[in-house]
Order: structure tokens, then sequence, then C-alpha cells
């Protein structure tokens, strides 16, 4: 049981580490004009739900299985996640917006967050795999 | 950190591939920076704000190490450091008095003494030199700084030893920027000197001897033998000092890294005395140079004598101090003429004289407020852009991020690029000359290293002339690159060849949108809009090819068919508005000459087809869509006319406002409340597509979430609040007069605007109605004359090595005649390296401008409340930053810089502006146009929307007035706004930008009412008077051509209100009183109590 709570942990964080990959490079696109803000910004906003719930999912995980560590870990995180999409003005077009995305330095923490969400799911994908190994070798 | 990050900054900004390089580099910057900024900032902050120009970076040092005997330098390094913090704490107290500067003297000898030594012990070589050099730096950095600290003297600050002394005693160095500024101090500095430049003299004679070594090590040695230290070096070595020879010198020695140093250094010695032999692209060049800081002086007598004759290399050096010392002030005394540095003087002092807000009650200049002109040499000063076009919230822009954060001044440009010109050079030429890494085009502060080749202002590549480009269409003559119109003037349009178009130039396309429900016919404002219309409809800007096309909606959309042949209109309605279509591909859209008789007759039937409609609804979203297809083809305007809340369709509202609701309220709705209108905006302006929108409206329509939708496709908002065509004639002549000019003044199609800044500087926060597209590049589908923009900027990486930065913004549109044309303007600005510098140089309209943009921002992003406080502050952090950082003395009172005597009350006109006010019942929408107006109003006019000007007119006297064509203006000078200043026999004119009040007093005098209002007495003044009948008395001649001059200044037509005691508008007139107090706001003089007691505390 236990290896499988970390096996599906293990395939999440990949996705979710697939997914901050993917928001740098599109950022940086924009940063580096190979594509204008709309088109990156209608990119983006399509995946910042995934993200929310993908990562919900493994927090969520964590504590039905009681790893209370592992689960305080990421609710900060969730948190932070479901925050940020909660509070996006109406009139904005989603967390990701193109008339703003240049202004006041946003592109820059953008960038800063995915970074900082990439190392953070790395982190949170050699624990996973060690737990699971871990598990493994228990069962 | 720091050194591996900037490297590569700059290398992607230089060499971006083609389009957008610029763009780039700032952007990594910024990332960059945000990781090291910690590392780097709290030395330069130390350095820079103090001891400033002194430019010799970091790695230089340490590579002055690596080549001589290292050894010997560190020895010397360690024991001078400590010295000299010990030697200028004394200097400190003595700044006051030029006598007492011998006290530091004599000790400083010391220092030197061994210096020499040690330059002579390595041979006087220079690599040996050069670790010495950084001793003496600092030594006679002490020494410098003091007499001219104000003018960021202080040389070589910038290397680590230096930020240690720096940091050991601020105050005193700030002491010493302070007092120097002070006018009694140069005074006396002039007195003792007796020479013109009076700060430089006392220098010489006392500090010489401590310069020796130092003059030639970093001049002689570098060079020789580390040419890629080179680059670098001469404009570190003498910061400033070069910089008008750096400019160009330096530049001139580009290509060959070796040669860098001499010309520059040539520039410097004025002729030579180090002339050392070098591969010569550099003397000759020079002299191409146009001199952008300015040439450099022959030295005064004096100097040449103070220098001991002793060794050559130190003769060399004593000279090249002085000189030094000159050119570090070139910055801030902008010229170096003798006449003109006494007149420039007067002029610096005037802008740095502390004023005390609280006792000089009388502090509103009588005439408008100039804006202040840039201290530069007046030969580029005299190529510099208009004020109007082109204006910096700080002339002299500050050499480091500490230095602007210390400031507390924003940093911004503001733009009014599409300006009506009276004269505007048009260039045609099938090569446009731009800079070929930046794309910078070629503007008047490049410069010319020889006659083949040009220099880059804002990224500093060399590139070639092109063989057109030699010869000059204007003189006719062949080889004077440098004497074209580019080069000769800051603001220039350029006819684009077809590189400049992605497509075939559109035609002008004009498609109207009228709201025809019953609530908008209860308006009647089609009639009026048809009426001017019809008017002008010769006269709308475009050519043949110019179409036009109408479509009306109420809960269906109703477009017209003006197909050729039909005896009049065909209407076709849609009333399927979720999935709007386009009920025939052709002849919705028609050619405006061919079918202009069935145009007109549409015009004329139009007001009368829906006087019967019963159609409440507002569909405007779906109209709005299908004007979108209509219109994606082409491209264009699309001119909205709305008169009510939309309640179907897509993009259907809700009303949010709370009749009872005070905007003190945490959440008044200043956010839109979705998102369609902004997408539709981004559609459009996709597609080349503006949307205008003028808003009609009796109750609450959420300008919030539809004045997105010009917003960000560049369209304009017009707002007429219960407009009525009976019962609101005010609103119509309004509506006709500013439809009228919107109709007929330029426009600019499928336009984008590149604002492109000196490498270094970086544009992050974007202020107007536009679509930010990518990093740097605004998109503009239509620009029109009468909208403004303002950038707002960081200074991302020092600017060290430069005297002098640059900004250019490229506007390229499609006129109405279908020509593709650029309009340049390039604005230049000195860098300077100390706090009372840049507190000179501020401009206090341009600062209030953006201010006003930032809180715009900031109350819809954060809250009114928040944005309001951010206001306040920064009023309060800058007087406090100058009070704790320049001012020496600490006088009792509030004390601002001369530059900024008005901003705590332009700031208070601010606060009361209906943007920002509190307490008040102000309609949201009301706000909310003039929060979009502050956003795209050029400065000028904002200026005078907040804080307009009063005039007393009944005593009109020619005394003081202008001629111009044969007419006397008369000048009355501009009063407080205070209604202390308001007398009951009198007659005051309010000028607000886009309308004026004449205020008549109950007793004025029967002389004025009689013979310029034209009526017998005051009580027979009509209530709804907007204009004075032109009689043939001296008074009336006086008034009215007083007021038709301030109207001409402005493209639009200012309404005039008169106004009496018991008129409607006279709440509107006392509201814009700004300096009494109000119920929910503070009076003048309370606002300055509460900075003070902020800024004392």
């Amino acid at each position: 049981m236990e290896s499988v709570v970390f096996i599906f942990s293990l395939i999440d964080c990949c996705a979710l580490i697939f997914l901050s990959v993917y928001f740098i490079i599109t950022l940086s696109d924009l940063e580096c004009d190979y594509i204008n803000a709309r088109s990156c910004c209608s990119k983006l906003n399509k995946w910042v739900v995934s993200e929310v719930i993908g990562h919900a999912v493994v927090t969520v995980l964590m504590l039905l299985s009681l790893h209370w560590f592992i689960f305080l870990l990421n609710l900060p995180v969730a948190t932070w996640n479901i925050y940020r999409y909660i509070m996006v003005p109406s009139g904005n077009m989603g967390v990701f917006d193109p008339t703003e995305i240049h202004n006041r330095g946003q592109l820059k923490s953008h960038m800063k967050e995915a970074m900082i969400k990439l190392g953070f799911h790395l982190l949170c994908f050699f624990m996973y795999l060690y737990s699971m190994i871990l598990a493994l070798i228990n069962d | 950190m720091a050194q591996p990050a900037r490297p590569a900054a700059t290398y992607s900004g230089q060499n971006g591939a083609g389009q957008q390089p610029y763009s780039n580099g700032p952007v990594q910057n910024q990332l960059m920076h945000s990781s090291d900024g910690q590392g780097y900032s709290p030395s330069a902050s130390g350095l820079y704000s103090h001891q400033t120009p002194g430019k010799v970076p970091p790695h230089q040092s340490s590579g002055q190490y690596n080549y001589s005997g290292s050894q010997n330098a560190s020895p010397l390094n360690n024991y001078q450091g400590p010295g000299q913090t010990l030697n200028r704490p004394p200097v400190a107290p003595f700044s006051g008095s030029p006598v007492q500067q011998t006290g530091p003297v004599p000790q400083g000898l010391l220092p030197v003494l061994q210096n020499s030594a040690a330059v002579s012990s390595s041979g006087s070589f220079p690599p040996g030199a050069s670790p010495p050099v950084l001793s003496s730096w600092q030594y006679s950095q002490a020494p410098a700084g003091q007499p001219s600290g104000a003018h960021g003297m202080g040389t070589g600050s910038a290397q680590p030893p230096a930020s240690l002394s720096g940091n050991t005693n601020p105050p005193g160095s700030y002491q010493y920027a302070a007092s120097p500024g002070g006018p009694p101090l140069q005074n006396s500095y002039m007195n003792a000197g007796s020479v013109p430049p009076p700060v430089t003299q006392p220098l010489t004679p006392l500090h010489p001897p401590s310069r020796p070594p130092l003059g030639p090590p970093p001049l002689g040695g570098p060079p020789l033998t580390r040419p890629s230290a080179l680059t670098a070096g001469p404009p570190n070595t003498q910061p400033l000092l070069n910089s008008a020879a750096n400019q160009e010198g330096d530049a001139t020695s580009a290509a060959s890294d070796g040669s860098v140093v001499q010309n520059s250094y040539d520039a410097i010695e004025g002729g030579g005395l180090m002339a050392t032999p070098h591969p010569s692209p550099g003397p000759p060049n020079l002299k191409m140079n146009r001199s952008v800081g300015y040439s450099y002086p022959t030295l005064p007598p004096g100097y040449q004598n103070t220098s001991p004759p002793g060794a050559p290399g130190i003769q060399a050096s004593a000279l090249q101090y002085p000189d030094g010392s000159k050119h570090f002030h070139q910055p801030a005394f902008g010229t170096n003429h003798l006449a003109a540095s006494m007149g420039s003087l007067s002029l610096q002092q005037e802008g740095l004289r502390p004023v005390n807000l609280i006792q000089e009650r009388n502090i509103l200049p009588p005439t408008l407020l100039k804006a202040p002109v840039p201290n530069l040499h007046e030969e580029i000063q005299k190529l510099n852009c208009n004020p109007e076009l082109f204006r910096c919230t700080l002339t002299n822009i500050p050499q480091t991020q500490a230095l602007l954060n210390k400031a507390k001044l924003p940093l911004g440009l503001l733009l009014h690029p599409f300006k009506d010109l009276s004269q505007l050079p048009v260039v045609t030429s099938s090569t446009i000359v731009r800079c070929r890494s930046c794309r910078t085009y070629i503007n008047p502060f490049v410069s010319f290293l020889d006659q083949r080749r040009w220099k880059c202002n804002l990224c500093y590549r060399v590139n070639d002339v092109p063989e057109e480009f030699m010869y000059n269409p204007v003189t006719r003559v062949y080889g004077e690159p440098h004497k074209r119109p580019e080069v000769q003037n800051a603001t220039i349009e350029f006819m684009a060849p077809s590189e400049y178009m992605l497509r075939p130039p559109q035609p002008p396309v004009y498609l109207f949108v009228f709201d025809v429900s019953h609530n908008a016919i209860e308006t009647g404002y089609l009639n009026t809009v048809c009426q001017t219309l019809l008017d002008n409809l010769d006269l709308l800007p475009g050519n043949t090819r110019t179409k036009i096309g109408f479509i009306t909606f109420d809960s269906t959309i109703h477009f017209y068919s003006l197909q050729e042949g039909l005896s009049q209109p065909q209407m076709l309605v849609v009333s399927d508005i979720e999935d709007v279509f386009i009920p025939m591909p052709e002849n919705l859209l028609v050619n405006l000459n061919e079918n202009k008789e069935l145009i007109q007759d549409l015009l004329r039937s139009l007001p009368q087809m829906f006087t019967k409609s019963l159609e409440t609804q507002s569909a405007l979203g779906p109209a709005l869509q299908a004007a979108f297809k209509l219109m994606s083809p082409t491209g264009g305007r699309i001119s909205v006319f709305q008169t009510q809340l939309p309640s179907v369709g897509m993009g259907a509202l809700k009303p949010r406002e709370e009749p009872t609701q005070k905007s003190t309220a945490k959440d008044i709705h200043l956010t839109p409340s979705t998102d369609f209108y902004k997408k539709m905006a981004l559609d459009c302006s996709g597609q080349q597509v503006a949307v205008d929108l003028f808003l009609l409206s009796g109750q609450y329509s959420d300008l919030a979430s539809l004045g997105c939708v010009s917003r960000y496709s560049a369209g304009s908002v017009y707002y007429y609040p219960s407009y009525h065509h009976k019962h609101n004639p005010v609103q119509v002549e309004k509506l006709q007069k500013e439809l009228k000019r919107y109709l007929t003044r330029k426009i600019g199609f499928e336009a984008v605007m590149r604002i492109r800044c000196t490498k270094g500087l970086s544009i992050h926060t974007f202020h107007g109605n536009f679509f930010v597209r990518s990093t740097d590049l605004l998109s503009l589908p239509n620009v029109n004359p009468d909208a403004g923009y303002a950038v707002q900027m960081s200074v991302e990486e020092s600017l060290t090595d430069m005297q002098v930065v640059s900004f250019q913004s490229a506007l390229l549109y499609t006129s109405s005649k279908g020509e593709r044309r650029i309009r340049v303007h390039t604005m230049c600005l000195p860098v300077v390296t100390t706090l009372s510098d840049v507190y000179v140089g501020a401009d206090v309209q341009a600062i209030t401008g953006l201010l006003a943009n930032m809180a715009v921002d900031r109350s819809v992003s954060a809250t009114l409340s928040d944005a309001r406080d951010a206001l306040v502050n920064a009023v309060i952090d800058s007087l406090s930053a100058y009070r704790s950082s320049v001012l020496s003395l600490q006088q009792p009172g509030l004390m601002a810089p001369y530059s900024l005597r008005l901003f705590p009350l332009y700031v208070l006109a601010l606060l009361k502006q209906k943007a920002f006010q509190t307490g008040t019942s102000a309609r949201l929408d009301d706000r909310i146009f003039t929060m979009c107006q502050v956003k795209n109003q050029p400065l000028v006019y904002l200026m005078l929307m907040t804080h307009p000007s009063l005039y007393r007119v009944d005593n009109l006297t020619d005394e003081g007035a202008l001629n111009i064509n044969d007419r006397t203006i008369p000048q009355p000078p501009i009063l407080q706004l205070s209604v202390e200043k308001l007398s009951r026999d009198g007659a005051y004119l309010m000028d607000a930008g886009s309308v004026m009040f004449m205020w008549i007093g109950k007793n004025c005098g029967q002389n004025f009412i009689s013979q310029v209002l034209g009526v017998p007495n005051y009580g027979s003044i009509p209530q709804n008077m907007t204009q004075l009948p032109e009689l043939e008395t001296a008074e009336s001649v006086r008034t009215i051509a007083f007021i038709s001059w301030l109207r001409e200044q402005r493209p639009f037509f200012p309404i005039l209100y008169i106004i009496k005691d018991e008129s409607p508008l006279k709440a509107s007139f006392l509201q814009n009183m700004i300096e009494d107090r109000t119920e929910s706001a503070l009076s003048y003089y309370e606002f300055l109590l509460h900075i003070q007691q902020q800024v004392n505390k």
C-alpha cells in the first residue's frame, strides 16, 4: 500500500516537474520575444489548474496516508497555488495576464516562482523515490 | 555573482540577434540583478552616493594587481587606507572654508610621497604605478570631494578600497556634498579662488601634489600594457572627465582597443602633454566628433603654473588633475565656458537652494512652470528633444540604482510622441540608418568616429555610415554625414521603405457603432453625433481609399448596406447575438468618396429611425464582436457610442455601484468585472483595430470594465455623464467640440512604438493605452495626437563610464494617406553621481505625472487608500531623504530642494483630484474616467487638470503682454488656488485644460460686466453662458485675446463656463481650489504640517 502511494506520488511529481520546466521554457521564450504575450499566457493559463490539482492531490494523499512530514512540506506550496488561483482579479485572463505580464517585473517574479517550484518538486521527487524504495524493501 | 552575471547580460544585449536585442538585454539583467543585487549594491551605494564619479570598476583594480608587482601594491594600500580614513575626519568639519583645507593637505603629502616613490621604484611604468593609484585615488578623494563634493567630484571612488573609505565616514562626505551646494559656500570659494569656475579652482593649488602619482598611472599605464582592460579603462579613470571626450573619444577607438585610451587622453590633456605616439585613428577623429559633452577646454593659465616642475610624469598628472576636476563639474555645471559656468552656477544654486515650504506661502510661480533644462552643453541642449514631447522625471540621471533609491524619486519618461507639430523634418531615403545591434535610429547624440563610422549612443556599437548617408541633401554637400537632418534634429520623421511593412499599408477605415436602445434615443445623442459627422465627413483624415461603415445595436445588431446603386441604405438585422455573423461580405464598409451621398443619407435618417424603439436592452458585447469581424481584414478604428450598462449577450455586466456607498469604502470596484472586454481588445489589437469608447450615460455603466476595450486596443475614452440633449446643453456642446476634434485629428494606423534607452537603463512598467506586445514593443493599432504615455525605468547596471544617456522613442505608423512613417524622438540627459545633483534636476511636473500613473495602478491592484498613502509617502520620503542626505544644516521647518518646492502642492492636488479623492460620494464612473485620463493624457494637460491655473481677468492690462502677430495678449499672473485669493469684486478665469471656468464675483466691477460680458448687470448674466461676446471695448478685446491664446495652445477646444455664485458649476470651480480645506481633505498648510511632522520624525 505504502509503495503504491509513493509510486503514484512519484509519477505525479514527475508531471509537476515537467510542468515547471514547461513554464520556465515558455516564460523565457516570452522574455526572448520568441512568442508574444498573448499566446504565452494562454498556453500557461491552460496548465495552471492542472498544476493546482496535481499538487493538491499529492498533498491530500500524504495527509490520508499519514505522512505528516511530507504533508507539511507540501502544504505551503499547495496553499500558495490555490491562493494564487483564487486571487486572480475578475478582469484578468488568468494567473498569467498578457496585459500585465510585462509590467512591474511580473515576468521576473513568475519566472522566479517557476524556478522555485522546480527546485521544490525535484526535492520532493527524491524524497518520494527514497520513500518508495524504502516501502518496496519493507514489503 | 555580479561579475559573471554582468558580462553575460551585456553580451546578450549586444549580440542578441537582429530584431530586439536590446529588449533581451534588460530582461536578463533583471533576472540576474535580483539575485546579485544584494552583493553588489551595498558597496555601490556606499561609494557612488558619496564620492561617486570615480568609475573604476572593481575588476580594474584586480587587473592592476595582476600586472604589477603585487607585493608592492598591497602594502601601500593597506597602509594608506587607514591613513586616509584618518585624514578625512578632520576634513569634514573644515569643509566650510577653503582656508582650512590646507589642514588635510600636508597630511596628504605624506602618502603622496610614498606613492610617487612607488611610482619611481617601479620605474614609473604604468603597470607598476597602478597600485599606488589605488591608494592615491582614495586619498585624493577626500580633498577632492570636499570642495566640489556637490558635483560628484570624488574621482576614482568606485574601487573597492574607496568603498571602504566611503563607508567609514558617510556623514562627512555628505556634508561636503551639501555645503558646497549651498550658495554661501560657493561664493566664498569664488572669492578665495577668484577664478571663474569657482569650485574647481581652490582645489588645484592644494591638491596637485597629492595627485601626481595618480595621474600618470591610469593614464599611461593600462593602455600600453593591457589593451583589454583599456576599453574600460579610460572612462573609468576619468569618469566624467572625458565623457565628452569619451563619448566620442573612446568611441573613436573602440575599433582598436589600444587607441582608446589614447584618444580620450588626448582630449583630456587638451593638446597632448601626454602625447604619446599612438596608432592614430584618434586625433583626427576627434576633430570629426561633434562634442556630446563638450570639447575639452584649454587650461586656465593658473593651472599650468601650479603644476610643480618635476618629473614629466608628475607634471602631466598635475595638469591632469585640474582637468579632471574641471571635467567633473561638467555634468553638474553643464557648460565649460567661463561665462556660462557663472551663469549655470547661479542656476545650480537656484536648483539646490533649499526652500522652507512652511514659511514661503507664495510658492507658486506667476507663470506656467517650465520643464527644467537638462544640464548639458548648450550645443547639445540645442538639439535636444522638446520637453513637450519627451520628458524625464529626473533631468539628471542618477548613476546607480542605489543613488536612485536614495533619492526616493521615481525615474521615468513621459511621452507625447504623436503630438501635432508645426515643424517636423521629414526624411525620405531608401536606407534608414540604424544601429546594427540595437536598431537605434541615427540621431543627434551619436558620435562620428570618422566619416565612415558612427557609434551608437545607446549600445555603443560602432556602425558604418552607408554611402548614401554621406551626401547631405539639405546642403548638397558630399562627405558631411554629421550635418544630415537626421543628425541635426532630435525629432524627425522617416518615410519608411517596404521593409517596414508586414502588409501593404492599410486604408483608413472608420466604423461607427451606435447604441440605439430606448435609453440612447432618450438622450438624443444620435442627432448631435450624426450632425457632427455629416459636417466633418470631408475632413476625416484619409484619401481616396477611406472606408466607412455603420452598425447600430440594441438587443439586436443592425448593419447598413451602402451598396452602390441603392437608392437608400439598406438595414440588415442580425438577431442572433449568441453567435454573431456578418450578414453580407461586402458593402458594409464602403468607400467614403464613392458613396458619399448614400452615407449622408444614412446619417440624416439615422436619428429618426429608432425614435419609436422600446427596446431597452443593450447588446454591446455582440456588437463589438460584429464590428471586430467586420474590421479584422483591414484594421482601423471603431468608434462605439454607448449609453448604458450592456445587458445581454456576451459581455453583459451587472451594476456594481451602490448608490449610498461612500468612496472611502474598502472595495470600490475599480477592477473590471469580466475579462471579455480585455480579450476583445487584445483580439482587436492583433488585427490592428482600435476601439474608442464614447460613454454617454446617466447611470452607472461600469466604465471599469468597458474601458478595457479601449485601454488595451490603444483607443481613447470619452465620458459624458448625464448626457441629455435638452437638460444638459453644456454636455452637448462638449460632445460636439470633442467629437469634431476626434473626427478631424490626425490618426496613425497599425502602429508600434518602441522606447529604447542607453544600455544600463531598463524600462519595467508602461502606462497608457496600448498592449505591451513584447518587452519594449507597444502595440498601438491606432495612434492619435492627444495620447500621452509614461514609462518607469530602473538603473540595471551602473552608468559608470557614461556622462550622458539617451532615450529614443520610435513610432512606426501608417498615415491616413497610406504612407508608412517612423517618427523618432531622441532625448539626451546627463548622468550625475551625487544626490544633490539628482535633486537639482528633478522635474516636479513629470514626477507628479508619473506618480499619478503609478497611483492609478496601485488603486486598481490594491486599494484607493493604498494609492493615496503611496502618494503622500512619495513626498515624505523624498523630502526626508533630502533632509538627511543633502542638507548640511538641520534647519527647522520643512525644507525642500528648489526644484521640488511644488511637489507637496501637486501631490495634494492629486489627492483632491476626482480619481483619488475620498469622502465625497464621487460617482464610480467619474472616478474611473479620471483615472483613464490620468493614464492617457499628455503631461501638460494632466498637470492643468490636476492643478488648474487661476487668473484674475477683470483688470487685465497690457503690461508684460505678449505680442504675437500684432495681437497683444495680456499675461496676468497665476494665482494660488485658494478662495482667499478670490475677491468678490473681481472676475477670475480658471484654466483646467479641457474646461475653463470664469467666475464672476458678486460685486464685480460694473465696467467688466458690461464691457466684457455685454450684459447690463450681475443679475442678468445668463445661467448657462459659455461664450464671451466680441465687443468693441478694449477690455473685451484683451479678455478674448487672452482666452483664445490659451485655447490655441491645445488641440482641443476647452469650453468656457461663465459662472456666478448660484451656478450649479460653482461646485466644480470650488473643488479645484486645492489649497483650501474641504470636509474630507487637508488644506495645503495642514498638509505641509503633516509632512513636516513625518519628515522630522
